[in-house]
Formats: C-alpha cells, structure tokens, sequence
C-alpha cells in the first residue's frame, strides 16, 4: 500500500486574511457575543458612573457649577488636598527610589520579607489605615497624653492627614521600581564606576534616565490616590470645614447635605484628576511598555 | 512524498518551509494550490481531521499535565465512540514511553525535564494518535550541541523501527543531510530541488541549492566545445548542453588543488591557514584582490605571502 | 601552616555599587515610622483587649452583622467580578476590535477615581430615582440602600483585580499549546477546557482574593449607597469609624484586627496557591 502526501507549490507567506480561519481563536458569534457581553458590563458597571458624576455637576448650568468652587470652603479644601499631595508625594518618591536602589541592586538576607512588609498598607483597609493614628495620637492613644501636654495636635489636624495620606500611597513608587531596577541589573552602574563615577553621580546619568518612565508613571498613580483617599483621611481629619476637610471629605459632606449640584461639581474635579491620569498613565502603557515594569500596574 | 519516508525540508530561515509544514497540517492556509494525504484532497479539512502528528519547536507541552497525560491527550480527546478504553490508553502510553526511553516518567510534569526529554515527551505524544503523517518543526532547534546530535541518531532510529512517514524542517544542511532519506530544497518559498542526499549533494538543480548546502566560489568561465575553460585551459567540468559562451563555475573548496603554474587556473598569494581536525583551510588571495579559500589534507604547510597557482578538479555550472 | 579563609556568611552579598547603608537605612527608619510602629500600635490595642475582648465584640450582633454583610456580599461580588473580568480580560487580549485601547484603559477607572466620588455617583445611579434605579424599581427590584447596593459597589471596586491578574497570563499563552491540541484532534472547547483554562486557574484565584480583600475593607464607595441600615447594610468599616466616634477605641480595634485577620489569611492563601503553582508547573 503506498500513501502519497504533497502539496503544490509555489506557498507565499501567511496572508492577514487567514488569520480570520486561525485554529486558535473561537467562532466569529462567540467572539462577538463575549466582545458585546464585556464592553456592555464595563460601560454599565464603569463608564456610566463617571458620566453620572458630569451630568449630576452641570444638571443646573454652568452657573451652578461654577458656584461650587467659589465657596471659601470649597477653596480651601483644594488648598489642602494639593498640600497634603505636595508633601506625601514627595516624601513617597524619595523613600520608593531609596527602597528600591537598596533592595534591587544588592543582595541582602530578609530581601522578601521587606517587600512584603513595604507592600502592607495595599492590603489593609483605608478606615484601618486611618484607624491606627488614631490609636497612637488621638486623646485616647498610647502617645495622646504626651502630645495633648505638648500642645501638639495630629489628630484632626493637618499632620494626621498627612501621615495617613502617606499610609496609603505608601507602597506606590517602591512597588514598580523595584522590579524596574531588577530588571536592569547592576551592569550599566558598575560601568559608569569603572568609568571614574562616583555613586551619586552614577545615579544621577545613568540609573535615572533608566527609571525616569518608570518613576513618572508611579508619581502619577501615588499622586491620584494621595489627592483621592476618603477612608484613612475620614477617620483621622475629624470633619473640620475649611480646616482640615480635603476634597473627597467635602464631596460627602456636601452631598450628605443634599447639595447634590456642587457635591457632583467638585467630585468632577476629581473625576478630571481620574481621567487625566487614566489617560497619561495608557500613554506610558502604550508608549514606553519596555521602559515600565512587566506586569506593574496598579 | 513517498509512504513511510523520512524528508527533510531544508531552507534558509524565512524560505517558507515552517509555513509549508503548518499549511500541511491544516493550522495555515494555502492561498492556492492542494494538499493531497495519498489520493485525498485535505485542502478543506480542519485540522483536528487531519491526523498529523505535529511537534512544535519549543514542544509545547501542556505544563499543567503529568507526561503520562500529555501523551494520552489525543487519545482521551476522541469521540467516544472511538475512544480507547483506559487500560488501554495506558498500555500505549507505557509502550511509547518505552519507545522514546523514558519509562519511569509518566508522572513527572513537563517543567521537571531537561530539553532533549521534553523533546522526546513531545514526539511521543505526536505519535500516540497514529498520524497519517508526523511533522516536525525545527527538532532539534533549541537543543544545544551535544543533545542535539545524539536525538538526530535516536529520531532515525524511531523512525527505521516504526515506518512512519515524516517530515521535518531545518535549516541546518548537516542534519538534513545526514537524517533525511530526500531533502527538499526550499527558497523564498519556491521548491528548488527534491532528492537523496546524495543528489542534492552531486547535482544541486540550482546555484541556490549549491551555495545553501556549503561553501563554493564563483568564476567566471567560458563554455567551448562541451568543456568549460578558464583562463583559457580546459577544466574537468563538463558544460551544460548547447551552452557557448561566457557561464558562471562553482567550485567547492575541496575541488580546488595546489599546482604547477604551467597547469593551473588561478593563481595568487597565501594569505593564511589554519589547521582543523586533520584538514586544513587555505585562504588566498588572487590578484584581482577576491578571497578564495582552498580545503586540503593537512599536509603541506603553506606560509603567508607565498605565491600559489591552483588547479580546478571539478565544479557545477548552471545553464 | 595557615588555614584557608573561610568563606563568612554575609548579610549582604559584596557589591562594588555604593550606598547600600544611606537607602537601607532610611528604607528601615521610614517603613518602622509609617507603617509598623502605627501598625504595631493595633496589636497592642487588641492585645490589651484580648481575645476574649475580641469575641465578645464579635458576637454583639450589630458587629456580627456587620461582618457578616462585609463578608457574604464580598465574597458573592469577588465572585462576580472573577467571572466578568475573566470574559474581559480574554476579549481584551484575544480579540480585536476597534476601541480596544479606550476599553483597555477604562478598566482601570475604580483604581483612579477616588471612591468618595465613585461611591456619590453609584449611589445616585441606583436610587430608586436614579437613571438605573428607576428601571430597577419597575422591575420591582431596590439597589441603593441594601446589600444589593453593597454588592454594586464592591464589584466596581473589585473588577480591576480579577482582569489585570488574568490577563498578562491570557496574553501570554504560548498559540503553539493551542495548536497542539488541535493538531492531537481536540475541538476548540475541548482546548479551551483541557488546556488553556486549567493553567489560569491559579491567577483567577489570586484575582478573586484581591477583589474579595479590597471589597471586604472598602469604605467610600460604598457608604453612600449602602444606606446604613443597622443589621441590614451596615457594612464593618464604617463600624469601626462609628466606634472611634464614639472613642470606643477597644471596640474599633476588636473590628479591626478580624478584618485584618482575614484579610492576612487571604494574602497567605494567595502565596500559598501562587507556591503550589510554581511548584508543580513551574509558573504562577
């Protein structure tokens, strides 16, 4: 029994066209029906919300949504978020390149264990957060009695803000430099040494450039829950208007009166801060992949 | 193809013989043209109808299943009707296992196997469905050296003992050559030449097919009375029928030979030589500033700056 | 005659690369000042309360309540968003289609818009007067104000989690497992079943638990929509702030260190599935 097998040539390669008749991808209904199922859910569940937030911010005109922002105490709110963004950004920035040159250029006993421990604050709660300053410096906390003699306050007060701001972003910069720079290794630093650089100036030409997409895209994403934490700063900040309310904390407390109009005009505030970010942060994704860390995103 | 054949589909990365060896196993799509299993049109059939046996480069072994259970995977995927029954299953597993030798691992998973296993997991799991064909993608490709020349005599084995028709692409002439019964000669998708070793090697049909199966210089040459000239004298080389007139000669390293001036058809200076596993490579330059390089027995040793001629003892020419 | 050096165990490995003390260190002062001292803060709390003070805040039946509904309705939302975001994360990264990159980055929305903002605008949504809710109500169905409420908002929060662990995984299949399968005689559902769901089993599971953690501490997006209700929807988070209103600070504290309990035991049972993974397969 003889079986012949051949197969006329000439052959070109593959055409766009035959990936249409692909083994590996599912038949043209049920991709369509999984496509429709998945854009309906997010626009419903994500979209509609936000629209909600510009539609509920303009539902009097223009002149009502331009009222909300011309309260002092809607003012100072602004203030105040961008203060508390101003210092716990910083501070989060600096820490995260620290933690990360620490961990990801050298080898050291207990490297996990510090990881996970710098990743904490993602997983407990906002109101827990919150919760443990009040703990030590409120007027029952451990350390409480010490600061009220003091005349020092934390708690209901700007610092308490700043501090449980700086809990939640905690994480935020050390989280993608950290496998950013293992990625990259040692090498480009120790032929920058063997070049006559010295360690600060090493860092400065060369790991820097390196990790500049890297830092930009976790400054953004700190600086977006910095402005919009509600939970760790509700607990902490004791509801003062025109004192120590930030902008979310004005959101609640302005739509827990039923002034729905500037409660949504300043949520869309936020709202644009959210979209701003969404939309830098898909640049960079777009952008500079290979210049972020594999798989960081947040 | 013949049945129960082992050819190598042999062609610079890029040819077209990947792409040849998917469309005949139903996961691309000719833009024309048939493929034929004995006097069957397969054109049209999807590719779980095809029975081919397939095995990828990187193997693609399923990772979350024991290589007991990669290689019953198509069995256990058939209709139930012509399923085997379990123990059945089993005992075939088993004497695959022991075909590719490779008995006490059924249990193990794939990412506890060195590359040349997972290999072989990957050929047992191909084999197990009772392809009409068995197709291999680059075998040997990630495999290094060593590894890769003892699987090259093992996969002849396979094959001398199980009789089953297959082919392979690889763009490493030595392996073609050495494993396949035919070679078929790809390039920039086109079929340059089907046949043994032994033909390829003594009548490529094309100056790709010559210069893809190892290193030869161009000359020119003129074609006179049945015989090819070069500088003048005849050479050994017989010109193509009804060829007259200026034609390009190929010559193997091997086919050129140290000679008196008075006999030769080149010369020039020695630029270098280096000595290898009992052979030597000379590397000259002629006059008209091109680089030759010279194969010999290590015999003779020739210094840098000495003035050669050389002789042409064979060579192919292309109408 | 002089022994060889031995080789000593260093802490760290030798490196030529200075500054390892200046960022080690600050990394240390500032992780014990932010985050274990206030952290350790909450042990000692609820280690002067015990653990019998523990449950006996645990059983007063508002608090029970109120874990019971952070709980149940995470665990059913985590479980929700684990199916959607599977469905998405697949399209995502499988099929193509104009206004991909939008819906790509859409996905990311709960992780950038503040919740206090989330939570007003899906409270409003879900009113009974509200563009959904009011299509609810003809049903006969009331979100805002119930668990239902909570369960809305939990899925929004958690959806994030369950499709961006999935997906590097579903883009990262290698077609060539794919076509194997077919190549050995499977149907496409049989691949899909046998060979390419079964090794994303692992990061599902790790989606599902994040979505599950963050619904469970979620506070801002879902108090406007929860309503409340003592026993009905009040949800534990916003128990502990009523309570360090109240400066109940040992009640607060009791809430706290179960939440945080669970929330430990969920992030162990992730490592856990994530080593058994790389184990057995060699990946996560």
């Amino acid at each position: 029994m003889s079986e012949g097998l051949g197969a006329s040539l000439p052959i070109d390669a593959p055409r766009a066209e035959d990936r249409v008749r692909s083994v590996v991808t599912e038949g043209r209904a049920v991709r369509w029906v999984l496509t429709s199922l998945a854009i309906v859910f997010l626009a419903l569940f994500l979209v509609l919300p936000l629209f909600t937030v510009f539609a509920q911010a303009l539902a009097r005109g223009w002149g009502a949504y331009l009222a909300a922002f011309r309260e002092p105490d809607a003012l100072s709110a602004i203030r105040l978020t961008l203060t508390v963004a101003a210092i716990a950004v910083p501070f989060n920035l600096v820490f995260g390149v620290a933690a990360a040159w620490a961990i990801a250029k050298f080898e050291f006993a207990g490297k996990s264990l510090l990881i996970t421990l710098i990743d904490l604050p993602f997983s407990v709660s906002p109101v827990v957060s919150g919760m443990i300053y009040v703990l030590i410096f409120g007027s029952q906390g451990l350390f409480g009695a010490f600061f009220i003699e003091h005349g020092i306050q934390i708690i209901f007060a700007v610092p308490g803000i700043v501090l449980a701001t700086i809990f939640v972003t905690f994480p935020f910069v050390a989280r993608e430099l950290i496998p950013l720079m293992q990625e990259q290794g040692t090498t480009d630093e120790e032929a920058a040494l063997t070049l006559g650089a010295s360690g600060f100036h090493a860092f400065l030409t060369v790991t820097l450039p390196n990790i500049r997409w890297g830092l930009l895209y976790s400054v953004l994403l700190c600086n977006a829950r910095a402005m919009g934490e509600f939970g760790a700063v509700s607990v902490v900040s004791g509801h003062i208007r025109g004192l120590t309310n930030t902008l979310p904390l004005h959101v609640e407390i302005l739509y827990n009166e039923y002034n729905f109009v500037a409660a949504f005009a300043v949520a869309s505030l936020l709202a644009g801060l959210a979209l701003v970010t969404l939309l830098v942060k898909s640049i960079l994704e777009w952008r500079y992949a290979g210049d972020l860390a594999a798989g960081a995103r947040h | 193809m013949r049945a129960g054949e082992l050819l190598g589909l042999l062609g610079p990365s890029g040819s077209g013989k990947t792409t040849l060896l998917r469309i005949i196993a139903g996961l691309d799509f000719p833009d024309r043209g048939r493929i034929l299993f004995g006097g069957d049109d397969a054109t049209g059939l999807p590719v779980q109808q095809r029975a081919v046996g397939f095995v990828f480069q990187h193997y693609a072994l399923f990772k979350h299943m024991s290589v007991a259970d990669n290689i019953a995977y198509g069995l256990n995927a058939r209709k139930r009707a012509d399923r085997p029954a379990k123990a059945e299953i089993r005992r075939r597993v088993g004497d695959l296992l022991d075909l590719i030798k490779l008995s006490g691992f059924a249990d193990r998973y794939p990412s506890q196997l060195s590359g040349g296993q997972r290999q072989r997991i990957a050929l047992a799991r191909a084999l197990a469905v009772e392809p009409r064909v068995l197709l291999l993608d680059e075998p040997f490709g990630a495999l290094d050296a060593q590894v890769r020349k003892d699987l090259r005599r093992w996969l002849r084995e396979i094959h001398d003992r199980t009789g089953q028709t297959t082919i392979f692409v690889t763009h490493d002439q030595d392996e073609a050559l050495e494993l396949s019964d035919r070679v078929a000669v790809l390039d920039r998708g086109r079929l340059e030449q089907v046949g043994t070793p032994d033909e390829v090697q003594d009548n490529p049909a094309s100056a790709t097919v010559l210069r893809f199966l190892g290193d030869a210089i161009e000359l020119e040459a003129i074609a006179e009375g049945g015989r090819v000239l070069v500088d003048g004298k005849p050479t050994p080389v017989a010109a193509p029928r009804g060829a007259v007139g200026p034609v390009k000669l190929f010559v193997r390293p091997w086919q050129l030979q140290f000679a008196d001036p008075a006999e030769s058809h080149l010369g020039g200076t020695v630029r270098a030589s280096h000595r290898s596993q009992g052979r030597q490579r000379i590397e000259v330059a002629p006059a008209d500033g091109r680089h030759l390089v010279v194969e010999d027995f290590d015999g003779e040793r020739y210094a840098a700056g000495q003035p050669v001629g050389l002789r042409i003892n064979g060579g192919y020419v292309f109408a | 005659m002089v022994d060889a050096p031995r080789p000593k165990r260093h802490f760290r490995r030798p490196s030529v690369i200075p500054g390892f003390g200046l960022t080690f260190g600050y990394t240390l002062t500032c992780l014990s000042l932010i985050v274990l001292l206030p952290l350790a803060a909450l042990v000692v709390k609820s280690s002067e309360i015990g653990l019998s003070g523990i449950v006996a805040v645990a059983t007063d039946p508002r608090v029970a309540s109120a874990l019971r509904v952070s709980f149940g309705v995470s665990l059913l939302a985590a479980l929700t968003a684990s199916v959607f975001g599977f469905i998405v994360a697949w399209v995502l990264s499988r099929y193509r289609f104009p206004g991909r990159k939008i819906v790509d980055a859409v996905v990311d929305l709960p992780f950038a818009l503040p919740t206090a903002v989330a939570g007003i605008a899906l409270a409003s949504l879900y009113a009974p007067t509200g563009l959904v809710g009011a299509q609810l109500a003809k049903l006969g169905i009331q979100a805002a104000y119930t668990p239902l409420g909570i369960f809305i908002a939990m899925v929004f929060i958690g959806l994030p989690f369950a499709v961006r662990t999935v997906q590097p995984l579903i883009t990262e299949i290698d077609k060539e497992v794919e076509e194997a399968s077919a190549t050995l005689g499977a149907t496409r559902r049989m691949t899909l079943v046998r060979v390419v769901l079964p090794p994303l089993i692992p990061a599902v599971l790790t989606g599902f638990a994040l979505a599950f953690a963050r619904g469970v501490g979620e506070y801002g997006s879902i108090i406007f929509i929860a309503g409340n209700l003592p026993y009905v929807s009040e949800i534990a988070p916003l128990l502990i702030v009523i309570k360090l209103s109240e400066f109940d600070y040992a009640g607060a504290a009791a809430i706290a260190t179960i939440m945080l309990a669970i929330s430990f035991l969920t992030l162990l049972a992730i490592n856990l599935i994530q080593a058994w993974s790389r184990r057995r397969f060699g990946y996560v």
